[in-house]
């Protein structure tokens, strides 16, 4: 009965419901929704955001926020893309190794700035938003790297599959959101980073390196970004310096959210953030089957997101007060 | 390292001083703490001992003097190498992580090892759960820390103190948030600790507990230790003599003024937790203090006849007239002022200059219709300027900017503004230097002169005795005093405010 209750309680069973009920929803005005054919639209429209997020949420958790990720994506992306476009010897498996490397770098300089310079994130990596993403532009001579260009092996890794018809690209996204689990939760400097967010104040009393931890999430969620920049041009076989990654972190932020971390720092689990990542997918592949014009999507995907919100705070408030309650009567 | 002989003491503090920006707040401490000793510091607020208890636990580090921990030489710069010699502060409010779980506030910065150590949940549980056994505590450690009471909180910061097995266990006012049964329980732990072999430091300001559980006691005074003696071979007076005994400091006498109606009077105010039955007057030109420890109530006491949380039983009379004053804006309406004690948190708006701060109460006087008239607004501010001294370079500045004592004077210019027949000061001169203060001393006497009633709450008690016509003392949320200026002594303040077994309330 009480762990019925605390599952209850739960946030992410607070997001599995509203992803069945859109779900249900859906299928009865349109039962071609709950096809296979369905679940491979839901599944291609998440990996790139589902990484972007794992990056996301650690920062989130440590009482900080990472704007500059599309960006970040973006020149990640455009480097990789023109190595293969000026070194077409170079192997194709290589570019994933330079795109991360890439992502980590323009990410431990927002962490580096962040902490050297105690200015706070929003406002470093809204500047590095606009900064990475005119770089882009400067390397990339505002040039779009075409398909001829990108390794026919890359864009591979999202049509073919190993099994079940479901894309490389796919299996890759569920491979970083493990390692993030095992991460955030079985290490000791993983904890720390909930720690930190927190209760900063409390942080270096208890021995916590918050420089480094700070350096840290902001270098993942960088190489997660530079990650999520070949997975780009492996999907769409292109890259562009003004569509690539454009709105991405938006896109995001808001799967974060949703998925409950906090942005006051310190909550959040990897399972949920999967929630809310597979149920904005669900709301981007309903809305054209659903014939709603490309002009009212946007609006209507950020009212999702607002009354995503609106649901899980007053379900929680309520469980909240139960909990105190119970914990009265105990 | 070897197990020194028994009767080395476990701390060896020599010359301990420390400064803050100039100023010093402990001076040439000597004290020795022994094993197997429950150890109370006492004295007044500001008096140096959770000064010198921060530094044991290497929260501040000492300006001068040294530490022998078992007779050999340490060093404590930072918390975590007073946690590796096995030194434990747990402060008043126990600071803890309130999104992780029992358990991992538990072990967090205790374990060593990798950074990509795997955490060891199950061992790590099963061992909080053995550590809050042993505690005789029930509680889900699974559980986040968010919600837990204080008294529970505090528990888990004993748990981790035996779970670093700490030789030293510094409880900063661990009883202040306490219900009585919570406090048998922590005591009995307490002693429980003390008959292993360990130390405890135990800061209070209540005598009864401190003869209900302490072997030894230190008073501090002005930064300086007083004595250190066997609990049993001191009174209360004894204790309560040395925690005052500094030669009266001379200030400026209030100048006499005339003494007139019932400008504010007070009848059984009640919130529940916090004050009862709290009744007095001020009349005009009368100044009345009301003294007492930190936690005795005054300060709700102000808010509450303010209207910032209102009392739940009781009557405010403003000359004359019974008011039910559910706002600040109605009690500024009826004329009332109140200078709040912490500036930085309601008193000031920072990065406003000190022209807005100074007008910021009568936003009618100055914008008649929505509009601010700059130049009225400037006429107001500088007058009051130079009125009550206020020293800057220009009344553009952020007020932040100002001295502590200027922006005081600035808050009070702010209140002067609205022309107040009744003005509240809660510790109007704390932080501030001694010149200013003098100034201020002046200013409030001339405020009375001019014919308003003034409560002044201060915990300082030569500003009492030198300022006030009366002096009201509260402890523990009820008036324990009121004392005549002709009658008012260090002595009979101090004994009325600090709680005793048994509690002599006079009239």
């Amino acid at each position: 009965m009480n762990a019925l209750r605390s599952i209850l309680l739960r946030r992410e069973t607070g997001i599995a419901v509203m992803i069945v009920l859109f779900v249900i929803a859906v299928g009865i005005a349109k039962p071609r929704f709950l096809s296979l054919e369905y679940l491979r639209i839901i599944l291609l429209l998440t990996p790139l955001i589902m990484i972007g997020a794992m990056g996301q949420m650690l920062v989130l958790v440590a009482r900080h926020v990472d704007l500059s990720i599309g960006s970040t994506q973006a020149f990640a992306a455009m480097v990789t893309a023109m190595m293969f476009k000026f070194h077409p010897e170079i192997p194709w498996y290589l570019g994933f190794l330079v795109s991360i490397g890439v992502g980590l770098g323009l990410g431990f300089v927002n962490g580096a700035l962040t902490t050297l310079f105690r200015l706070p994130s929003i406002i470093v990596t809204l500047g590095t938003l606009n900064l990475y993403r005119g770089l882009t532009f400067i390397i990339s001579d505002a040039r779009q790297v075409d398909r001829q260009y990108i390794p026919s092996a890359l864009k591979a890794m999202s049509t073919t599959s190993p099994i079940l018809g479901i894309p490389w690209i796919i299996f890759m996204a569920l491979g970083v959101a493990l390692l993030t689990y095992w991460f955030a939760s079985h290490t000791r400097v993983g904890r720390q980073v909930f720690a930190l967010g927190s209760n900063p104040a409390a942080a270096p009393l208890r021995g916590i390196r918050v420089n480094a931890i700070t350096l840290m999430v902001f270098s993942i969620s960088g190489a997660l970004a530079g990650l999520s920049g070949i997975m780009y041009a492996s999907r769409w076989g292109f890259v562009n310096p003004s569509n690539t990654g454009a709105g991405f972190e938006f896109q995001v932020i808001a799967a974060v959210v949703i998925g409950g971390v906090s942005i006051n720092g310190g909550v959040g689990s990897v399972l949920g953030v999967v929630l809310g990542v597979l149920l904005l997918g669900c709301v981007s592949a309903a809305l054209p089957l659903l014939g709603i014009p490309g002009t009212a999507q946007s609006a209507i995907y950020g009212a999702v997101i607002i009354v995503a919100l609106l649901i899980d705070r007053s379900v929680r408030q309520r469980g909240i007060a139960a909990l105190a309650a119970q914990r009265a009567r105990a | 390292m070897a197990e020194a002989a028994a009767d080395t003491p476990l701390i060896a503090a020599r010359g301990i001083s420390k400064s803050f920006a100039q100023i010093e707040v402990l001076r040439d401490v000597d004290l020795d703490l022994r094993r197997g000793e429950i150890h109370a510091l006492l004295g007044e607020n500001g008096a140096g001992k959770s000064t010198f208890a921060k530094i044991l636990a290497g929260v501040h580090r000492p300006t001068r003097g040294t530490l022998k921990l078992n007779g050999e030489p340490v060093e404590i710069p930072n918390p975590i190498v007073a946690q590796r010699l096995g030194i434990t502060l747990i402060h008043q409010e126990p600071i803890s992580f309130p999104d992780l779980s029992v358990a991992e506030n538990l072990v967090l910065g205790r374990t060593r090892g990798s950074p990509l150590g795997r955490v060891p949940w199950a061992q790590m549980t099963r061992e909080a759960r053995e550590l809050m056994d042993l505690l005789g505590v029930r509680m889900d450690v699974t559980k986040p820390m968010r919600g837990l009471s204080i008294a529970d909180q505090q528990m888990v910061e004993i748990a981790r103190a035996l779970a670093s097995d700490s030789r030293l266990i510094i409880m900063d006012e661990p009883t202040a948030p306490l219900t009585p049964k919570e406090v048998d329980t922590l005591f009995a732990i307490a002693r429980r600790l003390r008959d292993e072999g360990r130390t405890i430091v135990f800061i209070s300001h209540r005598l009864e507990e401190v003869r209900a559980l302490c072997d030894r006691v230190t008073v501090f005074r002005d930064g300086n230790k007083i004595a250190t003696e066997e609990i049993g071979k001191l009174t209360d007076a004894d204790i309560i003599r040395l925690m005052i005994g500094r030669p009266l400091r001379e200030y400026m006498h209030k100048s006499r003024a005339e003494i007139g109606e019932v400008a504010l009077k007070v009848e059984n105010l009640t919130l529940p937790g916090t004050f009862r039955d709290v009744s007095f007057e001020v009349k005009k030109g009368e100044i009345v203090g009301l003294g007492g420890l930190v936690g005795a109530g005054r300060t709700d006491v102000a808010r509450a006849i303010f209207g910032v949380a209102p009392a739940t039983s009781g009557t405010v009379s403003i000359n004359g007239r019974p008011v039910d004053i559910r706002e600040p804006s109605q009690a500024i309406a009826l004329g009332l002022a109140y200078v709040s004690e912490d500036r930085a948190v309601s008193g000031i708006f920072r990065t406003l200059s000190v022209e807005e701060n100074i007008t910021a109460a009568i936003p009618r006087k100055i914008a008649p219709g929505g509009i601010i008239r700059g130049a009225l607004e400037k006429a107001l501010a500088s007058e009051s300027v130079r009125k009550l001294r206020i020293r800057l370079a220009s009344l553009r500045q952020p007020i932040g900017e100002l001295s502590g004592g200027n922006q005081q004077k600035a808050i009070l210019a702010r209140w002067l503004l609205t022309d107040p027949s009744v003005l509240i000061l809660d510790e109007p001169t704390r932080g501030i230097d001694i010149g200013v203060k003098a100034e201020f001393y002046e200013m409030i006497g001339e405020l009375a002169a001019g014919g308003r009633a003034i409560l002044l709450i201060s915990s300082e008690l030569p500003e009492l005795l030198a300022l006030c016509d009366r002096v009201l003392v509260m402890s523990e949320g009820r008036l324990t005093a009121n004392i005549a200026r002709a009658d008012a002594t260090q002595e009979a303040i101090m004994s009325a405010a600090v709680p005793r077994s048994t509690q002599a309330v006079a009239a």
